[in-house]
């Protein structure tokens, strides 16, 4: 699976570095609070819960399920309409923006709440996108 | 403590055209509708010492565009409700004693693009990194994020959510200001053409260019005014998060259920008291979500209550009685127009008049779910 040219391309900062070097690795890296236990996303480097600069970064199972998405009718550079763009619901609470690979782009093929699993997909050298594909249950 | 009714909007209007207005770049189009808010108040630039405005660096563009020395600005730009907040944080400092007469102006070249508002998401923004590769382009493809989540939690069907659609337009037609006046069907929204799944044309906003304006000042002051005043009893306001994705509930905003309840509570008014309310629609499911986290239906409900015509001509709460966001006008921020429309329904002047309307709530949104305000008008001090 690559990617088409054109894509907007995240540019990392200090606090977000590790999420995207994990990527890179092909690892799904998600913080966890201190004081709660309680995963988060996106990366920083205090709890959005209880301020603690205590945080831990942790590896993600890599499961989730489809949460909600919009199929795009219309031209946008790197992607080919109709596409969609999803919500997926990690295991571990948080949610994130992403696409749904190796799957028709349609109502019917992206069924809500069917589960998913980590595909990441290359970008470039440096950038590596956390996407997700259907899993095969049977 | 400021009181329900001690601040009134003494002058309400929108730039002179909307909807195509080639020939102004933005700042006359907030300039077009400051100069008719002053002419609708009989008030000249001399006599406001407060601005607001969205956006940096801007209070000071309009303040000197127009000629007014101001004592007291506020740029806050949280999106297309930031007038709601306006009006909260102008009748706030009014209270306190920092300024006395505020403009708050509105103007966005929204489809000329005559000096327009650029939108870039920068890509090391959180925004950037954590939603822009994944394909959005603009508002069409990231306020419905949530829309089929809300539609399977509540059971809302396809029907049902161009059913708003519908009930807008016949309000547009009401309008003669209005973009879209022709009446449309649940058939001709389902078959417009498909923008970004589950959302078609039909539901989406208008992109226009216009402008608006409203002056507050003390209601001590506002008898002295041309116009009847137009009382704010009561308004709040929250934000969440810029990124879609990352809001907590994809069923409901808590940036609605912050603002709309304090506004209520500041008011002192329940639901029943509303007589008429405009709910920001930049797409379809605004509406739906706007009655259900104001209070005004329970969660699920609103789908039946617009359904039911409760909100059309000659329901029991008639919504967007300007054809709203979908059918009348939409230059980017709508909320102004939103506020606009209720000041006319209070003083008994909108095109679609409502019989006998006392107060009337204007519920903004900001960004994708990202920010709200709400204000609480009355033609009668309490």
């Amino acid at each position: 699976m690559s990617l088409e040219p054109g894509r907007a391309r995240p540019e990392p900062t200090p606090e977000t570095r590790h999420f995207w070097e994990g990527l890179r690795q092909g690892k799904l890296l998600l913080q966890r609070c201190g004081d709660t236990g309680k995963p988060y996303f996106p990366p920083r480097p205090f709890s959005p819960y209880t301020g603690t600069r205590n945080v831990e970064v942790f590896e993600a199972s890599g499961r989730g399920t489809l949460y909600s998405y919009v199929i795009h009718h219309r031209p946008v550079p790197g992607f080919k309409p109709p596409y969609g763009i999803a919500v997926v619901e990690l295991e571990e609470g948080p949610r994130m923006m992403t696409n749904i690979v190796e799957c028709p782009q349609t109502p019917e093929a992206l069924v809500l709440d069917m589960k998913l699993e980590f595909a990441p997909t290359k970008m470039d050298d440096d950038i590596t996108l956390p996407l997700f594909r259907r899993v095969n249950e049977g | 403590m400021i009181n329900p009714g001690e601040i009134a909007i003494v002058g309400a209007a929108e730039s002179t055209r909307i909807g195509t207005v080639p020939d102004m770049a933005q700042i006359m189009l907030h300039a077009d509708a400051a100069l008719n808010a002053m002419a609708d108040a009989g008030l000249k630039p001399g006599d406001i010492d407060g601005v607001a405005c969205v956006g940096p660096m801007m209070p000071q563009q309009i303040a000197h565009y127009l000629g007014i020395t101001a004592k007291w600005v506020d740029g806050t730009g949280v999106g297309g409700c930031s007038f709601m907040l306006h009006v909260r944080h102008a009748a706030a400092a009014i209270h306190a004693g920092y300024c006395k007469t505020v403009l708050i102006t509105h103007g966005e070249s929204g489809k000329s693009r005559v000096n327009g508002t650029p939108r870039p998401a920068e890509p090391q923004s959180l925004n950037g990194q954590f939603e822009a590769p994944f394909g959005p382009m603009g508002p069409p493809t990231l306020f419905p994020i949530p829309v089929l989540r809300y539609m399977k939690t509540y059971g809302v069907t396809h029907e049902q959510m161009a059913q708003v659609a519908v009930v807008q337009r016949e309000w547009a037609a009401k309008n003669p200001r209005a973009a879209f006046k022709d009446p449309i069907t649940i058939d001709d929204v389902l078959n417009s053409k498909m923008i970004a799944y589950p959302f078609r044309l039909l539901q989406c906003c208008l992109v226009t260019d216009g402008g608006g304006a409203l002056i507050l000042t003390s209601s001590d002051r506002a008898k002295d005014f041309l116009n009847k005043p137009c009382y704010i009893l009561g308004a709040g306001e929250s934000v969440e998060t810029t990124m879609v994705s990352q809001m907590e509930d994809f069923t409901s905003s808590r940036a609605f259920r912050m603002a709309g309840p304090e506004a209520f509570r500041m008011a002192g008014i329940r639901h029943a008291d509303v007589d008429h309310l405009m709910i920001y629609d930049a797409f379809a499911h605004l509406p739906m979500y706007g009655l259900e986290d104001l209070g005004f239906v329970k969660r699920g409900e609103a789908k039946d209550f617009i359904w039911e015509r409760n909100t059309a001509p000659g329901g029991k709460l008639p919504i967007n009685t300007n054809g709203g966001g979908l059918s009348y006008t939409h230059t980017g921020m709508y909320g102004m127009f939103a506020l606009q429309e209720s000041v006319r329904q209070v003083r008994g002047i909108a095109p679609a008049q409502v019989p006998n309307v006392k107060i009337s709530v204007a519920h903004g949104v900001g960004g994708m779910f990202s920010a709200s305000g709400t204000v609480v008008l009355s033609n009668q001090r309490p």
